[in-house]
């Protein structure tokens, strides 16, 4: 039985059939990209797994359990931890409060306790920073802990946004576009620390990538998606080279550029 | 905490002055202030008579000084008899406030600063509730003795620690939270009318809710129950709001709260067992000087707790961008729930105690107005700032006291400048700023 557990999937918002019929089987410790052009239904896909939108058909199940019909905050507590293309974080807050709200399914101390300040409350908040500064210390950006996000440089506020994700204790981490409007040297060090994330926890990772290079170095196995259906999958090289792809991306072969 | 990058050519001289005080810790401003109250009360009456004041200037001699104006804008508008005399007040009051409170203030704080640091640091090695109640105690005599000086200052004092408590409150909501409530006027209403149903149904005999049930000789020891009611009551009717209002995000809960406020107030003006629109009266004593700070004090503890921890940051996190909080495990929908009924539970409580400042209560008393002056003083403050609620609740609480005599022009004044601020400080005057108990009764460390 896979970790993430994809059947028939599909969605459709009014009458546009965003996505149909999609199927995926994610193995602990494995890397899956998900290619495809603007407006195939990537994005939508990682929605309609955390529980964002609800898919009309199909079935959802993690760690062999439905997870259709789950609220986001209830599939990200199980450990189906999502980053963002365009990166949503929190402009008032900082570095270590991002990550510290990530482990907000893990306290305990209630509402009563954030009220009046218990013994609970201090020790579980102290444990709970230290922590976040470990996580922040593992992807070198513990020198940022106290500012705000927004004073951060475009590669630092990326890796912020995968700690703040990694900080959830995840099972399976989904990507959606990690490397996007990255020069080829951050882009790189993106690279690793994805590899170092997934090596460190043995992570499942759904991958959205535009960037080729990156699905190449990392992925085991690829699916391309157009018009909200898979049209190939399998390794990276022979789904990059598949003539339906390619024609999918730059249009038919015949064309005179 | 721009004090760093303030212009040399414009903010020199109060830059300086600035970094002169710098290093006095607020024991130090106590007891500055201590000294203050207790040479007023020594030598105010006799300095007051020999620089030809009429009598004490109250409210650091604001009235006198916009009693002048306002004589003067009468002549000007009106052609009225203007009391060319009177003119001589104003250097009398301000050559009184710089005896009575400038200068001693000045000296006792910066000549205090090495006993006041070395005190707060000693205060430091114990837990933190020691040091909060000495240094709340030294603060509560300071203002008790202040305010012994007249009933007028005791009544404004009352009144500016319940806007503090207000003004808090609907922070929560429309500062943290980043939603826009309009309610909160009735959920004090609320408060007000249910804290008075126990105090004055069951024990005072009163003229709308009948003979006192039982008469005890300590029943002002109920009175935090009274409080207690009348917040789970407005918190009750939050949840009325609450559960329409936050299923959609935007203006929503703006068109709700206010249709709600709206509701309450007509409710209370046609339910004739509650006096109708006349209200219950003759509510007993209790809400003196102590109850009120205690009340206040545990109040600001509390909200204050909140929106430090990662449960109240949550907030922040839904109102910055919602879709990322639920995509980090936090539960919005409860976060929501949960501050705007606490907010509306600590409004419920300052509608209690103003309830039994007046010892009075009526529809009246929570209309737009109340909303105006309430929004006025959050966003004038600040959002999502303890500091600023503080700040904005005492500085509207007072203007509106010192601009009294202006009348009609008071309307004019405040609103102009509540517009001056949201042009050049559009999140208000100190937003943002997180309030930190230990640092604040802490001592101050010079570099």
């Amino acid at each position: 039985m896979p970790l993430l557990h994809v059947t028939d999937m599909s969605h459709n918002f009014g009458g546009l059939q965003a996505v149909s019929g999609y199927n995926l089987n994610l193995d602990p410790g494995q890397i899956t990209g998900l290619i495809g052009p603007n407006g195939a239904g990537k994005t939508t896909i990682f929605n309609l797994i955390t529980g964002i939108y609800r898919p009309t058909k199909g079935s959802v199940r993690f760690d062999g359990e439905e997870i259709v019909g789950k609220k986001a905050n209830e599939t990200s507590a199980m450990g189906l931890a999502r980053t963002f293309q365009e990166m949503k974080l929190w402009r008032h807050m900082t570095v270590l409060e991002h990550v510290k709200m990530a482990r907000y399914s893990k306290l305990s101390y209630g509402f009563m306790g954030a009220f009046l300040d218990t013994p609970k409350r201090r020790r579980e908040e102290r444990k709970t920073t230290d922590l976040a500064m470990e996580y922040l210390k593992m992807f070198a950006v513990d020198q940022f802990a106290d500012q705000f996000v927004v004073n951060l440089p475009y590669g630092a506020q990326r890796r912020v946004e995968m700690v703040r994700a990694m900080a959830t204790d995840p099972k399976v981490l989904l990507l959606d576009e990690p490397t996007v409007g990255m020069t080829p040297d951050e882009m790189m060090a993106m690279i690793e620390v994805v590899r170092k994330a997934h090596e460190r926890f043995n992570l499942a990772i759904f991958l959205i990538e535009h960037r080729l290079r990156v699905v190449q170095e990392l992925c085991q196995h690829v699916q391309a998606l157009v018009f909200g259906q898979v049209l190939v999958e399998g390794k990276p090289d022979e789904v990059q080279n598949h003539p339906k792809v390619i024609e999918a991306y730059i249009g038919d072969q015949e064309i005179e550029f | 905490m721009d004090e760093t990058h303030a212009p040399q050519q414009i903010g020199g001289i109060f830059y300086r002055i600035g970094l002169f005080f710098k290093p006095v810790p607020l024991l130090g401003y106590l007891l500055g202030f201590l000294a203050c109250v207790l040479l007023e009360q020594l030598a105010g009456e006799g300095l007051a008579s020999l620089l030809g004041l009429p009598k004490i200037p109250v409210l650091f001699g604001l009235l006198t000084i916009f009693k002048v104006v306002a004589g003067m804008v009468n002549l000007l508008i009106k052609g009225d008899v203007f009391n060319w005399a009177s003119l001589v007040h104003i250097p009398s009051v301000l050559a009184y406030l710089t005896v009575i409170y400038l200068i001693p203030l000045g000296v006792v704080a910066r000549t205090a600063v090495k006993p006041a640091n070395s005190l707060a640091r000693y205060l430091q090695g114990f837990p933190l509730v020691i040091t909060a109640l000495v240094q709340l105690g030294l603060m509560y005599t300071v203002l008790h003795i202040w305010a012994e000086m007249s009933d007028y200052r005791l009544i404004t004092l009352k009144l500016t620690l319940i806007a503090i408590l207000l003004t808090l409150s609907l922070n929560i909501i429309n500062g943290y939270m980043g939603e826009f409530s309009c309610s909160h006027p009735g959920f004090m209403a609320i408060g007000a009318y249910m804290s008075s149903l126990f105090t004055v149904g069951l024990f005072s005999s009163d003229r709308v809710l009948g003979d006192a049930v039982f008469t005890f000789s300590v029943a002002y020891l109920s009175f935090p129950l009274a409080l207690l009611f009348g917040g789970m009551m407005a918190a009750l009717g939050a949840l009325i709001v609450a559960i329409p209002s936050f299923k959609t995000r935007g203006d929503y809960l703006a068109i709700i709260s206010l249709a709600f406020l709206f509701i309450v107030k007509s409710f209370f003006e046609n339910v004739q067992a509650l006096g109708g629109s006349r209200g219950i009266a003759g509510q007993p004593d209790w809400a003196a000087l102590p109850v009120i700070f205690i009340t206040v004090a545990f109040g600001i503890w509390t909200i204050n707790n909140f929106v430090t921890s990662t449960m109240g940051k949550a907030l922040n996190a839904v109102r910055d961008d919602e879709t990322a909080a639920e995509a980090m495990t936090v539960n919005t929908r409860k976060t929501k729930m949960s501050a705007f009924l606490f907010g509306a539970f600590w409004a419920g409580v300052a509608g209690g105690l103003l309830a039994h400042v007046l010892r009075y209560v009526n529809p009246a008393m929570f209309g737009i107005q109340k909303l105006a002056e309430v929004l006025a003083m959050v966003y004038f403050g600040g959002l999502n700032s303890v500091y600023g609620s503080i700040v904005g609740a005492v500085s509207i609480s007072l203007l509106g006291e010192a601009l009294r005599p202006l009348e009609i022009l008071k309307w004019i004044v405040i609103p102009l400048l509540l517009i001056l601020v949201m042009i050049y400080r559009p999140t208000g005057l100190i937003a943002f700023k997180e309030f930190d108990v230990r640092q604040v009764f802490g001592p101050k460390e010079v570099d």
